[in-house]
């Protein structure tokens, strides 16, 4: 490798533009930085070597040097951006809360824009593959762009000695010249900065005063943040660490909480639903204006089991109780590192049982039965010799070309037909609907109708597992130390240069050079040491003089 | 020039890991997309109770044979239609290590029977009262009928309903030599 040596005696890698040691601009890197231009430094990185802009041979190179450039990271960001915000114009495929499939769907709800969105497979962004790539390529461009600018940014801190060449004084953004400096001066000043919590290192008269280089590292340490939180949403494509569903599961039903292997039930023992007291003096002045009542508690009181023994899928497994609990909205069951959520109901949306009372002409009642829509039950004996048998049931009661027929399992609507016999034999035919009982024929003996219906309610349950949000906290909680650690803090450097009977002063900092200027103005009061000038204002006023 | 060598193995390494890490996160993705169950891949065994006799009937007794799992429900028109193309096909092909298992997600077994009696179907049916067995197949639309092999693997997964001719060349697909 092609080293490159200072007058200074120190030796520097290629492609520094300052000398790591002394600061002298190394001949024939000055373009690198741009210093060819400029009157003053450029003090990124301080000079140092990024060998990203150096070497450029093999293919491993060439990608690394790819990544390498802020540039490359600013524009895979802005892609990104980009391709998330067009995302966010159509509902992804997950929430777009129709039964058409998402080949239809976009065409018909929202035109060829819509078709376009489906076909570039922005229907389903977070999770295709070009999606995650960019967000993969962020990633492998935070780690390359960090680790390039870090290493030689930390030698090259490391390796700065106190005494400077006098072309990097001059051509520092804040310089001074003074003449005839008394040593007392100069002690007061190296004193005064020293009291400002400035480090001291001294060389043959020459000083360095430094205050908070690791303000330096806060992007490198807010970069770790960020690696640390694309890992933690790598972790939650595992269904072990994280998954979200959905279930339902009726008052009185035990059913299955999915995406866990089977492993656990759920019973809704109980759905309460409650609503804000009209006559509460303390609600009336804000449901003055509410027409509806307005609910005040959403509860699901649940009883969880784990499976004891695994058996073959279909059939019934014995069940341990492990916990029970009442959901809310916002405040949930956790088991074993699962969560369950309340966040839809079907109130009252489905008949449980229907009582059905059955009296003579006179009016005197024979008896009565039940339905319950979950019992495959058709004979019942209601009493003094009468029975009654169900003959057709429709959950949800809808008519079709082939005849009466239901839309589902669930019953919201039941129809039911039935006969009612009695003890001579004879046989008379009723149909049921919404809570309505008709004689099938035309003069019947008996007087049929529903006595009571019990409805109940479908609980809508979100089952959650999350063990990746710690990961994300302490992502983002490196990320904020960073971001204090860079912002609040400012790596302010001062040389003392003596040469001859002369007193040079030159300064930086990585922001806030008011500050800077600031430190200096108060440690030099009272001292004949000049005033450091900002040259950038100055040039830029002689610019427009 | 071995610092050289030695920078170009630390490039390697590093861009080795980040790339790997990038195509193992595109692997684990394209598979959670994708469906569990696909022509190949075993069958998932499950038990449930023939509602005619009462009986269990569980998958994987049927090896050896070609056996058709079609689930349905009673509220589902599209099923309907297909039933007695089944129901013809079940008698004859039955002879020749042929099985029907219609698994019912109804709710009330009440509406399977009335349905099955209606129809006169005479190949048995199963009661998937929970769900499980169509959760372990991940049957989204209804009809769909699973066609397996006697070895107990999948030849087809059809989701949609079929006609007498369709059907027909599905099962002797499936019929053991």
């Amino acid at each position: 490798m092609n080293k490159i040596k200072c007058e200074c005696g120190h030796i520097n890698h290629e492609g520094t533009v300052l000398c790591e040691s002394c600061g002298k601009p190394i001949k024939g890197n000055q373009h690198i930085d741009g210093n060819d231009k400029t009157k003053l430094l450029n003090m990124r990185y301080d000079g140092s070597a990024r060998r990203s802009q150096t070497y450029n041979r093999t293919i491993i190179d060439k990608t690394w040097n790819f990544f390498s450039s802020v540039k490359v990271g600013v524009w895979l960001i802005v892609i990104t951006l980009i391709a998330s915000g067009i995302g966010t114009i159509y509902p992804q495929e997950l929430h777009k809360q129709s039964s058409l499939p998402s080949s239809q769907f976009y065409e018909l709800e929202y035109g060829l824009p819509g078709k376009i969105f489906y076909q570039l497979g922005f229907h389903n962004m977070y999770s295709s593959w070009w999606y995650i790539t960019l967000l993969a390529l962020i990633g492998i461009s935070l780690v390359i762009c960090s680790l390039d600018r870090y290493v030689p940014l930390r030698r090259a801190l490391k390796n700065q000695r106190p005494k400077r060449n006098e072309v990097f004084i001059k051509r520092q953004r804040l310089f001074s010249e003074s003449n005839k400096v008394s040593g007392e001066d100069k002690a007061q000043f190296i004193n005064k900065l020293k009291k400002k919590g400035y480090k001291i290192t001294e060389q043959d008269g020459h000083v360095l005063a430094e205050k908070n280089r690791f303000s330096r590292w806060g992007p490198y340490v807010n970069h770790i943040g960020l690696i640390l939180i694309l890992l933690a949403g790598i972790l939650r494509l595992f269904p072990s660490i994280y998954f979200e569903d959905y279930l339902w599961v009726r008052e009185g039903e035990t059913a299955l909480i999915p995406s866990t292997n089977e492993q656990y039930y759920i019973e809704n023992e109980q759905f309460i639903y409650e609503v804000y007291d009209r006559h509460d003096e303390r609600f009336q002045e804000a449901l003055k204006n509410e027409e509806f009542d307005v609910p005040s508690n959403f509860q699901t009181n649940a009883i969880i089991y784990k499976v004891k023994e695994e058996v073959i899928t279909g059939q019934e497994p014995e069940l341990e109780e492990i916990t029970r609990g009442e959901i809310r909205l916002n405040e949930p069951l956790s088991f074993d590192g699962i969560t369950l959520y309340q966040q839809g109901t079907q109130l009252q949306s489905e008949y449980k049982t229907i009582d059905i009372v059955i009296r003579d002409e006179n009016g005197q009642s024979i008896g009565n039965f039940v339905f319950d829509t979950d019992e495959d039950l058709r004979q019942y004996d209601i009493g003094s010799g009468y029975s009654v048998e169900i003959l057709e049931y429709y959950p949800q009661f809808s008519v079709t070309e082939q005849g009466p027929s239901s839309s589902s399992k669930y019953p919201r609507n039941p129809a039911l037909i039935f006969s009612l016999h009695s003890p001579d034999g004879d046989e008379e035919r009723y149909f049921y609907l919404l809570e309505e009982v008709l004689p099938l024929a035309e003069d019947s003996n008996y007087d049929v109708e529903v006595a009571s219906a019990d409805l109940i309610t479908a609980s809508g349950l979100l089952v959650k597992r999350d063990r990746s949000l710690w990961l994300f906290g302490v992502g983002a909680t490196i990320f904020m130390i960073g971001v204090v650690q860079g912002l609040y803090w400012h790596h302010r450097r001062i040389w003392i240069h003596p040469k001859e009977d002369k007193l040079l002063i030159a300064a930086h900092t990585n922001k806030n050079w008011f500050g800077l200027k600031k430190d200096i103005e108060q440690s030099i009061e009272n001292t004949s040491i000049t005033m450091v000038n900002d040259q950038q204002e100055l040039d830029a006023q002689s610019k427009e003089d | 020039m071995h610092k050289k060598k030695k920078r170009l193995i630390f490039r390697t390494i590093i861009l080795s890991v980040l790339v790997i890490t990038l195509i193992f996160v595109l692997i684990i993705n394209f598979q959670r997309n994708n469906p569990i169950l696909a022509a190949g891949d075993t069958a998932p065994d499950f038990m449930l109770a023939d509602l005619e006799t009462g009986d269990d009937i569980q998958l994987s007794e049927n090896h050896g044979k070609g056996v058709m799992i079609n689930f349905w429900a009673t509220y589902c028109e599209p099923c309907k239609e297909e039933m007695p193309f089944m129901d013809e096909l079940y008698e004859k092909y039955k002879d020749d290590g042929f099985e029907i298992i219609a698994v019912s997600v109804d709710r009330n077994e009440m509406v399977i029977r009335n349905f099955y009696e209606r129809y006169g179907l005479s190949f048995p049916i199963v009661h998937d009262r929970k769900g499980a067995v169509m959760r372990a197949y991940q049957i989204s639309p209804l009809p769909t009928s699973i066609f397996i092999n006697p070895d107990g693997t999948i030849e087809h997964i059809i989701k949609s309903p079929l006609n007498l001719e369709y059907l027909d060349s599905y099962i002797q697909e499936i019929l053991p030599n």
